[in-house]
């Protein structure tokens, strides 16, 4: 923001703000490219699918307007009930148990020891690696017969489990492997947050006889309350969108027991080339990631004013 | 040290190998897995460092042709996106960041929080119209819905944290707008660019979604191919395993020495992402 101008004398901030005034149109050449490439890829294609959702557009056959039939379709069509249940479950886990090992990563990682750089990369090679390859390990240590997985729990004596291969434990097996792959990001946003902290609170509550466990849960843990919200935002946003993995691993098997709303928008339009009403999909899939969203927002609001009392 | 500061010490490495040990345990199977005859892959209890390591899955998979052509068909796709997104995407976030026109990153925001396939639908009915399917522009196109939004996002941090004197400086001396972003405002911000380009590079790489739909039998990308790997070619788990590893071991490589320049850029995006 200007914030130049609140501190230069009175006769500077008339130059500034005329300044201000003769910066506009100059620096458009600078945007307009950039401008012209977010119109033709990102507004073009949101205006359209909007146009194609109200259309019967299938592949091959005649387009006919419909208004809002593709709409009203969704409530009635199982499948998609079912995988809004899928995505629901699905990123409910796949925040809460990233925020919690990230936290705890954080704090680990906020001390100072040896090689801590390089195992910090180390440590987020799982987020940047490519994710199909990554998926394709992870099939093959799922497997019930030769699947390391297994192996390791025999070792520690639990029964085998079938994995990505039973509906009942497919969800949770692929949230196993959103949380390995994002926990990371989780922990560096909060590590942010860690290095923000003044340090006198800590000084005092160790002069006062406070253990470890209290100082985190008394002093770290509201202290970087804000950058937990941002990052469990940002982890929705993310887990709701989730294609990859489950993609890669299960198709949305066994069955559809791992559709999620994505994977069958992927089938709607790629695989039956229903694109009138896959766009209908990814418009209502919009709308709950921005409603999502907004309810995180609102909840944030609401425990700043609350607890901190409007600061931070 | 005082015994209790040396149980601090070993409580503190105790924890860091807790918390690293998945990554790194998750990787040293890979590469196990990568070389490994069938026989070793197969066995049970499972086989970590075998008796004779199967280079030949390596081999293989880069004797196969096909395989050439899929990394050069990623080098262009990626290379491609990110050079077209640093063209058009530094400029931008120069003049956004001068104009303090904040309002603008909200388009950003929103290509952050849109799923990819929701734009597949209508760029795919409009590469089929432009008769461009089966060729890799459409894939490069696709892919600057994730390049450009980075590039704009990070470079208007760092033009909003450079200095502004030496810009006015230049300007006094008579250097017109354009000069005074080529030869002072992008030389002082070319750490900001590393970690554009880096961040484009990687996202671009490991894009999959883009790839199944849009690609053929010729233009797959690099990890579209090790998709269709599991599916159709190939059942033995050692030349997948290597064909996995080799996919991405550049954006590992990339990790593990641009560390600095991955989390600073992370850490600005996320961050300002609230």
């Amino acid at each position: 923001m200007s914030t130049i101008t609140e501190t230069t004398p009175a006769a500077a901030e008339s130059v500034a703000a005329a300044e201000q005034q003769w910066h506009r149109p100059t620096y458009w050449p600078f945007v307009l490219p950039a401008l012209i490439v977010v119109l033709a890829v990102i507004v073009f294609p949101w205006l359209f699918t909007i146009w194609m959702s109200f259309n019967e557009w299938k592949v091959g056959s005649p387009t006919t307007f419909v208004g809002f039939a593709n709409y009203l379709r969704l409530p009635n069509d199982p499948r998609f009930v079912e995988a809004v249940g899928h995505t629901i479950f699905y990123t409910a886990l796949s925040v809460i148990l990233p925020l919690i090992f990230g936290t705890l990563a954080a704090v680990v990682f906020h001390q100072r020891f040896a090689g801590r750089g390089f195992l910090r990369g180390v440590f987020i090679m799982p987020m940047m690696a490519t994710p199909v390859a990554i998926a394709l390990v992870w099939t093959m240590m799922f497997h019930p017969q030769l699947g390391v997985l297994n192996y390791l729990l025999s070792v520690v004596g639990l029964p085998p489990q079938l994995w990505v291969f039973d509906p009942a434990t497919v969800i949770p097996s692929l949230v196993l492997v959103e949380t390995w792959q994002w926990t990371p990001l989780v922990m560096l946003i909060v590590l942010g947050g860690l290095a923000a902290i003044p340090t006198e609170p800590y000084e005092s509550a160790e002069i006062d006889g406070a253990g470890f466990w209290q100082m985190f849960r008394y002093i770290t843990l509201p202290l970087i309350m804000p950058f937990l919200f941002i990052a469990g935002m940002i982890r929705m946003i993310d887990a709701v969108k989730s294609f990859d993995i489950i993609f890669a691993i299960t198709q949305g098997g066994p069955g559809s027991a791992s559709e999620t709303i994505n994977l069958y928008l992927y089938s709607v339009a790629f695989v039956y080339y229903d694109l009138g009403y896959g766009s209908a999909i990814a418009v209502v899939f919009f709308f709950l990631i921005v409603l999502l969203a907004a309810v995180l927002l609102y909840l944030r609001k609401r425990m700043l004013w609350t607890e901190i009392g409007g600061g931070a | 040290m005082s015994p209790r500061q040396l149980l601090g010490r070993i409580g503190l490495w105790f924890s860091v190998f807790v918390i690293v040990s998945p990554a790194i345990l998750f990787f040293l199977w890979m590469i196990s897995l990568s070389l490994k005859y069938e026989i070793d892959n197969a066995a049970y209890p499972p086989v970590f460092i075998p008796e004779q390591f199967a280079w030949k899955n390596y081999a293989d998979v880069l004797a196969s042709n096909r395989f050439l052509t899929y990394f050069v068909n990623s080098l262009i796709v990626t290379g491609g996106a990110t050079l077209l997104a640093m063209l058009v995407g530094v400029p931008a976030g120069y003049g956004i960041a001068r104009m303090a026109a904040h309002k603008s990153a909200i388009v950003i925001l929103i290509a952050r929080i849109t799923p990819g396939l929701s734009y597949l639908i209508p760029l795919f009915l409009l590469f089929q119209w432009l008769g461009l399917l089966g060729t890799l522009v459409p894939q490069i196109i696709i892919h600057l819905v994730v390049t450009v939004p980075i590039v704009i996002w990070i470079m208007i941090g760092y033009f909003e944290t450079t200095p502004l004197e030496l810009e006015e400086a230049a300007r006094i001396d008579g250097a017109t707008r354009w000069q005074v972003f080529r030869h002072v405002a992008l030389p002082i911000a070319r750490p900001g660019l590393a970690v554009a380009f880096i961040l484009a590079v990687i996202f671009s790489w490991n894009n999959f979604v883009f790839g199944i739909v849009l690609a053929g039998r010729e233009t797959r990308t690099l990890p579209v191919a090790v998709y269709n790997m599991i599916s159709f070619d190939q059942l033995s788990w050692g030349p997948l395993a290597a064909a996995a590893l080799l996919v991405t071991l550049p954006v590992l490589l990339l990790t593990v020495f641009a560390q600095r320049q991955i989390v600073a850029g992370l850490t600005a995006g996320a961050v300002k992402g609230g």
